[in-house]
């Protein structure tokens, strides 16, 4: 019985400990694997976006006075269809001349509003506040609010969606 | 550091006193019949993951829950492979609980002192029947749809309370969305807990008491 340890040869307890080791390793990556393949799947599917969505003719846009348009896009998230909404906040000045501002706050993407008394945008969830033109005013969001690229055409107001 | 970590751990858990008395425990000289319990243990704890993992995208809504399953077996990454494994693993756990359980009759081993092991185990094959039923509605198919029709309706058919089970069973008059949710509900807790602690006492049990031998000519 002895003789393994003496030659220092391969005893048989540490063969089938280490052989257990082994086929235990195996078993757990041939279901852990899987395993967190199947939870984490649908948030490795992304849908890129690069669309220009048209907003309206610019006639009818306020001078100087921030406006929210909203729009939802339809997307077949998993087995049901998702409508997801999006804000822009469109700014046209009397040289027409557009601003286009996401409606999503920079500190953790609640909605902001724009409201006519202070003049600013004013997020409900953490009182933060941001100017007219999209810089922050005071709160803490980090970065001013984001420009969305916009063009003219025949009159009407169009934005470019962007997702990766 | 090992060693060190486990005798400090083992002075307040007693690990050693754990792994002896259930794991090290003195056995009889007994055949492969007698893995059947721990071949029907594992099963149930593999129905329990995948069950577990299958709740992430089932849903029990009669108008989800058919798109649901499709979505686990057609897109979902290695959907296809759980929910093969939940479905083939409660098959052969009904068949693996008859066979334990024409084990323990045939070898005499529900008698004294282990008759509580053995009526614990009844439950248990009844708890193992009623899962297998209650999930097998949960696709919301054809097949399950009629299955459970037949299934509530031969409830139906027992003198005076049949009627009163089968509008129990169902929720009302006939399947319905209330059917599926409850079947859902019967599905992953009700009968689950029951089927934990059976088997918290069946194994308790088994342990304690030590399992029989095989028994010897003129026994
Ligand atoms: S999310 Fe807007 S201030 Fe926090």
């Amino acid at each position: 019985m002895a003789g393994a340890e003496e030659t220092g040869g391969l005893s048989r307890r540490k063969f089938v400990t280490g052989m257990l080791a082994v086929l235990g390793g195996t078993i757990t990556a041939v279901i852990g694997l899987p395993a967190v393949g199947y939870l984490v799947a649908p948030a490795l599917k992304r849908s890129p976006t690069d669309v220009w969505v048209p907003l309206g003719p610019v006639e009818s846009i306020p001078i100087d006075q921030p406006t929210l348009f909203t729009f939802s896009r339809a997307e077949r998230i998993g087995w049901e269809t998702t409508a997801t909404s999006y804000g822009m906040y469109v700014l046209r000045s009397p040289d027409e001349r557009y601003r286009v501002l996401s409606n999503v706050c920079t500190h953790l993407a609640c909605r902001v509003v724009w409201k006519d008394d202070p003049q600013d945008y004013t997020c409900p969830c953490h009182d933060g506040h941001f100017a007219k033109d999209g810089h922050v005013l005071s709160g803490p969001p980090p970065r001013p609010l984001q420009a969305v690229e916009h063009k003219v055409e025949e009159g009407i107001l169009y934005v470019h969606l962007v997702e990766a | 550091m090992v060693a060190r970590v486990y005798a400090w751990l083992d002075r307040r858990l007693g690990l050693t006193t754990i792994y002896s008395t259930t794991l090290d425990r003195k056995v009889p000289k007994v055949n492969w019949a007698f893995t059947l319990g721990s071949a029907t243990l594992f099963l149930a704890v593999m129905q329990g993951v995948t069950g577990i993992f299958l709740t992430v995208y089932y849903v029990p809504h009669p108008e989800q829950a058919y798109d649901s399953v499709n979505y686990i077996m057609n897109e979902v990454a290695f959907g296809w492979l759980i929910r093969g494994v939940h479905h083939w693993g409660a098959t052969l756990m009904v068949v693996t609980v008859f066979l334990h359980m024409l084990r323990t009759f045939f070898y005499g081993s529900y008698k004294y002192p282990r008759e509580i092991t053995w009526m614990t185990g009844v439950f248990l094959l009844l708890v193992t029947l009623g899962m297998g039923f209650t999930g097998y509605l949960l696709p919301w198919n054809q097949r399950a749809y009629w299955a459970t029709t037949v299934g509530t309706s031969i409830a139906g058919t027992v003198p005076l309370v049949g009627p009163l089970v089968e509008r129990i069973l169902r929720g009302g008059e006939g399947l319905s969305a209330l059917t599926l949710a409850r079947f859902f509900s019967a599905h992953i807790w009700m009968l689950p807990v029951t089927l934990l602690a059976l088997v918290g006492i069946h194994l308790y049990l088994v342990v304690r008491l030590g399992i029989s031998h095989i028994p010897r000519e003129g026994e």
